[in-house]
Formats: structure tokens, C-alpha cells, sequence
């Protein structure tokens, strides 16, 4: 078996996806700052990650205003929580390979 | 090769799961100095008492307060200078680490300490209430205990073996009320300072 043909999702090739799905799989709800601190990432980059990644429904999206501010609240869905479960433990299994 | 950025990705996950729910900014100089203040305070009252380690006192205080009310108010000094310094070194620690005071992270630790730490309060004063005043040293140890226990899961490990140490520590001493204040000072002086430096020495030298 040729080990460079994987199941390795395609959606978490980024490191910011990475991070966004880490972060979320551990908590229940997580604002836009939150993770743009965490991440340390600008605006725009970490706003279009998240919509590829609400795009195929991996999270869910809340929109709420905090007093005057609009507040933006993330949280995994079930779907996604499997995708990355999935994907961690592709790549578990591609290290013990290379082993 | 491949492997290698695999591994990066793992680590990067799981450091990005940890770093989002634990607050790992807890400096182990909070620790050293709420020791401190803690056997500074069983001092104050081991100093008022009749010479006994039971911390009930038993003769009068100065200027005219009562003896209960000295002790109370020992702890509450004690408590507070303690929050104080923990506050200090903690937040220096958090500004040096580059990471903020009040994150999710440490609202999580705080709110999950706190439950069992109010509760203990509330309980403490409820038995001073009813008289059973040789109980509260005790109670005080094991309900703090309890709050590390449930607060550990946010922060590093070594808070929670703290806290089933001093849950030990509380249970023994209800059984043997002769000595509740050297319990108080082993469990709120010394191991404060044991693990306080331990913590310093594992994670910020």
C-alpha cells in the first residue's frame, strides 16, 4: 500500500483549520476574538477558514450582539466533531506507518 | 518527509486543545506567599491562645473583641492578603507568558474553584452559627481541597494532588480536634509553600 494515498481530510490541510477544530472540540462555544487571539491570526484569514469550514457544516454559527457589538459565537457540530476524529486518528495511523 | 509535519500537527493540536482550556499561567510564588501569610496568621492566633493547638481560644483579645471574632478576623486578613499576592505573581507570570489574566481559560479554573469553595463558606458559617465552632478548621480544609479537586481539571496537574492532600489532611483533623490549628498551618502554611515551590521550580525556572 502506497502510504501517500490517505484518508486525510482535505479540509484540515491547513494549520489554521487545525487550530480552529482543536480549540472548538474542547470547548462548548467560543467567540471570533477567542480564537483570533489563540490563533494569532488576522481578521479576514481566520473569518474565511471559518466560512469554508461552516460551509461543509463542520461548525455552527451564532450571531448575537453584546450591547451594541455584534458577537460572533462558534461551536462544532456533530458532523465536524466526527471529521476531526476521524482525521486525528488518520494521522496517528500514517505516523505508526512511517515507524 | 511526510511524518514529520504529521507530528508537528498533532502537537500543535494538542497544544492548541490545552492552551484553550487551562490556565497554565499560575505561578508558583502565589503559592509561596499565601503559605506565608497562612502561618503568619496561625501565628497571630497560636500567640492569642492558651498554648494549646486546638485554635480555640480561650481568654480574651485585645481591645475588647471577642475571641471569636479576632480568629474570624484573622482568617479573613490572611485570606485576603493571600488572594492579593496570588494575584500579583499570577498576573505578572500571565503579562511575561504573553497570555491575558482573565481568559476563558482562568474563568473556567476560577468559577470551578469557587463552587466548592463558596459552598464551604456558607457551611463554615452556618456551624459557627449553631456553635459547633471546633468543626470549621476542619471543614475549611476539606471544602478548599474539594475546590482544587474540581478547579485542577483547568490548570496544571499538580493542583489537584494538592487538593486530595488537603482533603486528607481536613479529614484527619476532625478526627483529632486537639491539633485542628497545627492542621491549619500544615495544610494552609506549609503545603502552600511546598507545592508553591515545587510548581516555581517545575515550570518557571
Amino acid at each position: 500500500m502506497n502510504p501517500s494515498i490517505h484518508k486525510l481530510n482535505k479540509a484540515f490541510e491547513s494549520r489554521i483549520r487545525l487550530g480552529i477544530m482543536s480549540i472548538l472540540s474542547v470547548n462548548d462555544e467560543i467567540d471570533f476574538n477567542f480564537l483570533k487571539t489563540e490563533l494569532e491570526v488576522t481578521d479576514g484569514n481566520l473569518a474565511s477558514h471559518l466560512k469554508a469550514l461552516e460551509k461543509l457544516s463542520y461548525i455552527h454559527v451564532e450571531k448575537r450582539f453584546v450591547g451594541r457589538k455584534p458577537n460572533t459565537l462558534y461551536s462544532i457540530t456533530k458532523k465536524g466533531q466526527r471529521a476531526f476524529s476521524e482525521h486525528l486518528n488518520e494521522l496517528e495511523k500514517l505516523l505508526n506507518l512511517g515507524r | 518527509m511526510e511524518s514529520k509535519e504529521h507530528l508537528e500537527n498533532l502537537s500543535y493540536i494538542r497544544s492548541m486543545m490545552e492552551s484553550s482550556t487551562r490556565f497554565i499561567s499560575l505561578s508558583g510564588l502565589s503559592g509561596v506567599a499565601a503559605g506565608a501569610w497562612a502561618l503568619i496568621g496561625a501565628g497571630v492566633v497560636y500567640f492569642y491562645s492558651d498554648g494549646g493547638y486546638d485554635g480555640i481560644p480561650s481568654s480574651e483579645y485585645p481591645m475588647g473583641i471577642s475571641a471569636m471574632n479576632f480568629e474570624l478576623g484573622v482568617a479573613m486578613v490572611v485570606l485576603a492578603l493571600a488572594l492579593l499576592s496570588g494575584y500579583f505573581f499570577t498576573a505578572r507570570k500571565a503579562k511575561k507568558g504573553g497570555a491575558k489574566f482573565w481568559s476563558k481559560a482562568s474563568m473556567r479554573l476560577s468559577v470551578n474553584l469557587a463552587i466548592p469553595l463558596v459552598a464551604g463558606g456558607l457551611f463554615c458559617l452556618i456551624l459557627m452559627h449553631h456553635g459547633f465552632w471546633t468543626m470549621v478548621g476542619p471543614c475549611t480544609l476539606i471544602f478548599y481541597g474539594l475546590g482544587l479537586v474540581n478547579g485542577g481539571k483547568y490548570t496544571v496537574d499538580d493542583i489537584r494532588k494538592l487538593g486530595l492532600i488537603e482533603i486528607v489532611l481536613g479529614l484527619i483533623s476532625a478526627f483529632w480536634l486537639k491539633y485542628t490549628l497545627l492542621f491549619w498551618a500544615l495544610g494552609f502554611g506549609v503545603l502552600h509553600i511546598f507545592y508553591g515551590a515545587l510548581m516555581y521550580f517545575k515550570y518557571e525556572k
